[in-house]
């Protein structure tokens, strides 16, 4: 890929997604990905032949419970898995370009410039003993040809940007809040306009109301910029607010896709109504709410069939046609409506 | 209905800084409420408000630096008696946010609910294996036979935390303190340890504090609501009243900024805050939430507002929404 020649190293590079309808592109696609951990001759399947589409300029959330796979997800996607942990089949395209096929000096470039990423707890991952700015040049200056001077006022431009004062540069990270902190790694990742960014638990460790600062926050940029965004929670209530479209992960395997709008209407997938009971409402009724029983499947011995079908509650021997089906054989994503895609057997005939 | 434990003017003050330029964090400050049987009182603030520490507090893991906790027959913060302290103790149980945390990896499950059930002596030596069973039943970690041979870190992060209630309740408390119980927890499985607590509150008339920053999950199980910020409680009702009618600006900002699925973002943005934290370090006289405030009148920042009762049951610690009839004199002149 030829890289276009710009007058500023930092200019707009592409102020057409700013434009609203031309959301369509698609960025990254991944196809039947599959991860494996191999721990001692034992083969852990965190990722399960899972299929992905983002668009340009669109908000896909990914929601699971911890241990279901989404981070490995993420990880792949930027190529920064480490062994034991593997890419086992399937492919990961960005731009239709394989990214498991790229060179390292094409992942280097691939890295912060396409695809940039925030870690859960990343405001541990500031250097405690270097000033903000510095940490600034040395992610710019890795990548691109600056000045000192235009890199240091691009920082300063990115930090107001995520609601910082530009003196904060000055400062190191023990002088900034976590809030504070977080929106640093948060500009950071926008520092080198890239096609995607990757929020991985964003704001998990931090309060209520600095979430909510920072997720309007992200929202505006991203629809200033147009870049696209895979957000990473365990957190569907805040999913359902941010997201575009939200996919719902189980041991490994992607069980629900819809918009946000279809999934707070009408959850399909037994696993995605349980999640959404799982939430006590703050206005309304308030009804004894039953969450899911049980506990998510050991993935280094799935269960059979359906993976959900041990905590299911359509799940019932009684049933004998349907339940041979969901203990034995595992069901595929169908599409039930328009952009909404459901693996449950429920679903795709049977009868619940 | 009497209460169990009734708090009064707790205060707890921590120094920080070096030789020079000692300051204090009034991590609390005049703290009063009261628990009661079978009720669920709720605390909830954003972390470094100081709920935590009133938790601890009460369990006596710190020392308070002024006020009372009365429990029977006094004030257990003075007591001098070590059979009175280890009796309070018994009664007063705590569960941690962190179920990783607070098992000994290396000892079974079984040994950690034997060791209070002996330690206390509340049932007889043959009886201890019985009564484990029993417990753990209760807690909804079944078959209790295999469960309690296992270790930690066999269980799941949810099946810990009910291991950890089992243990709280081996010593039939009459006041368990849960700090952020499921916060740590899954999803799907927070909901199972919230139900667990509501059974335990009806069928054992527990007075529960149930501290969190987790507004919907206060709603769900509490009856009654405390809001703290920055070592002060703002408001303080019943949950439902506090919720479908928050006085305090405070509360309302906590409301607007939790996630609610039937919104989205952007929709009703909250205001960026400006300077947060240092509210309770050193504070001076006014209102700790006034540099935040979007309704504060100029008295906010002078005088510090007292709790005022503004509606029945309903208390708030605002000048402009709660304010005391010489405050409310002064504005309106």
């Amino acid at each position: 890929m030829i890289s276009v020649v710009e007058p500023s190293p930092f200019g707009a590079r592409r102020p057409e997604a700013a434009v609203a309808g031309s959301r369509g592109l698609r960025v990254l696609e991944l196809r039947k990905l599959v991860v494996d951990y191999r721990v001692s001759g034992k083969r852990v399947r965190a990722v399960d032949g899972i299929d992905l589409e983002i668009r340009q300029g669109e908000i896909l959330g990914l929601a699971g419970e911890s241990g279901c796979g989404k981070s490995t997800v993420a990880n792949a996607v930027m190529q920064i898995l480490r062994p034991p942990a593997r890419i086992t089949g399937g492919s990961i395209l960005f731009q239709d370009e394989d990214v498991t096929a790229m060179s390292t000096d094409r992942l280097r470039r691939y890295r912060w410039n396409d695809v940039s990423m925030v870690f859960q707890s990343a405001m541990n991952a500031l250097n405690p003993v270097m000033r903000v700015e510095d940490q600034f040049l040395d992610m710019m200056r890795a990548h691109r040809r600056v000045s000192k001077r235009e890199a240091l006022a691009r920082a300063g431009d990115l930090l107001e940007l995520v609601g910082i004062e530009q003196r904060r540069l000055r400062a190191y990270p023990h002088e900034l809040s976590g809030g504070m902190r977080q929106r640093v790694i948060i500009a950071m990742a926008l520092a080198l306009q890239p096609e995607l960014v990757i929020l991985d638990e964003p704001t998990t460790a931090l309060d209520v109301v600095v979430q909510r600062e920072i997720l309007q926050q992200v929202q505006e940029i991203q629809r200033q910029l147009g870049f696209s965004v895979l957000f990473i929670t365990h957190d569907l209530s805040l999913l359902l607010e941010v997201a575009d479209r939200i996919s719902i992960m189980y041991a490994g395997e992607i069980v629900e896709s819809a918009t946000a709008e279809q999934l707070a209407k009408q959850p399909r997938h037994p696993y995605t109504q349980g999640l959404l009971e799982s939430f006590p409402p703050l206005h309304g009724e308030l009804t004894r709410l039953t969450g899911i029983p049980g506990s998510p499947p050991d993935l280094s011995n799935p269960p059979a069939g359906c993976r959900f079908h041990p905590r299911c509650p359509y799940c019932d021997p009684a049933n004998a046609g349907l339940f041979a089906r969901q203990t034995t054989e595992r069901p595929l994503l169908e599409l039930v409506e328009p952009g909404h895609e459901v693996a449950c057997h429920l679903v795709s005939g049977g009868g619940a | 209905m009497s209460s169990t434990v009734e708090v009064r003017g707790l205060a707890k003050r921590f120094a920080i800084g070096g030789l020079r330029g000692r300051a204090y964090v009034h991590a609390v400050d005049d703290v009063s409420f009261e628990l009661r049987p079978g009720t669920v009182t709720a605390l909830v603030g954003e972390s470094g408000s100081g709920k935590t520490t009133v938790a601890r507090l009460i369990a006596r893991l710190h020392e308070a630096s002024e006020g009372q906790v009365l429990f029977q027959e006094g004030d257990v913060l003075r007591t001098k008696s070590r059979r009175r302290l280890l009796r309070y103790r018994a009664q007063v149980q705590m569960i941690f946010q962190d179920p990783f945390g607070s098992l000994n990896p290396v000892k079974t499950i079984r040994h950690h609910i034997e060791r209070p059930l002996r330690i206390h002596r509340i049932v007889p030596g043959a009886q201890v294996e019985e009564r484990v069973h029993e417990l753990l039943r209760t807690v909804g970690l079944v078959p209790p036979e295999d469960i309690a041979a296992k270790y930690p870190h066999e269980l799941s992060g949810g099946q810990r935390q009910r291991v950890a209630i089992a243990r709280a309740l081996a010593v039939e408390p009459k006041v368990v303190l849960a700090d952020e119980p499921t916060s740590m927890l899954d999803v799907s499985i927070r909901i199972g340890i919230l139900n667990l607590m509501i059974k335990l509150k009806e069928e054992r008339q527990i007075a529960f504090l149930y501290v969190t920053h987790d507004l919907a999950s206060a709603r769900y199980i509490a009856d009654e609501m405390m809001v703290m910020y920055a070592g002060q409680i703002v408001e303080r009702g019943p949950v439902e009243q506090v919720l479908a009618e928050p006085l305090h600006p405070y509360t309302q900002l906590l409301l607007a900024a939790a996630p609610d699925p039937a919104k989205r973002i952007g929709d009703d943005p909250i205001e960026p805050s400006k300077g947060v934290a240092a509210a309770a370090v050193d504070p001076t006289d006014g209102c700790r939430f006034a540099a935040r405030c979007p309704i504060a009148v100029g008295i906010c920042s002078q005088v510090t507002p007292a709790l005022v009762e503004a509606r029945p049951g309903q208390i708030a610690r605002c000048h402009v929404t709660a304010p005391s009839p010489d405050v409310a004199a002064v504005i309106s002149s």
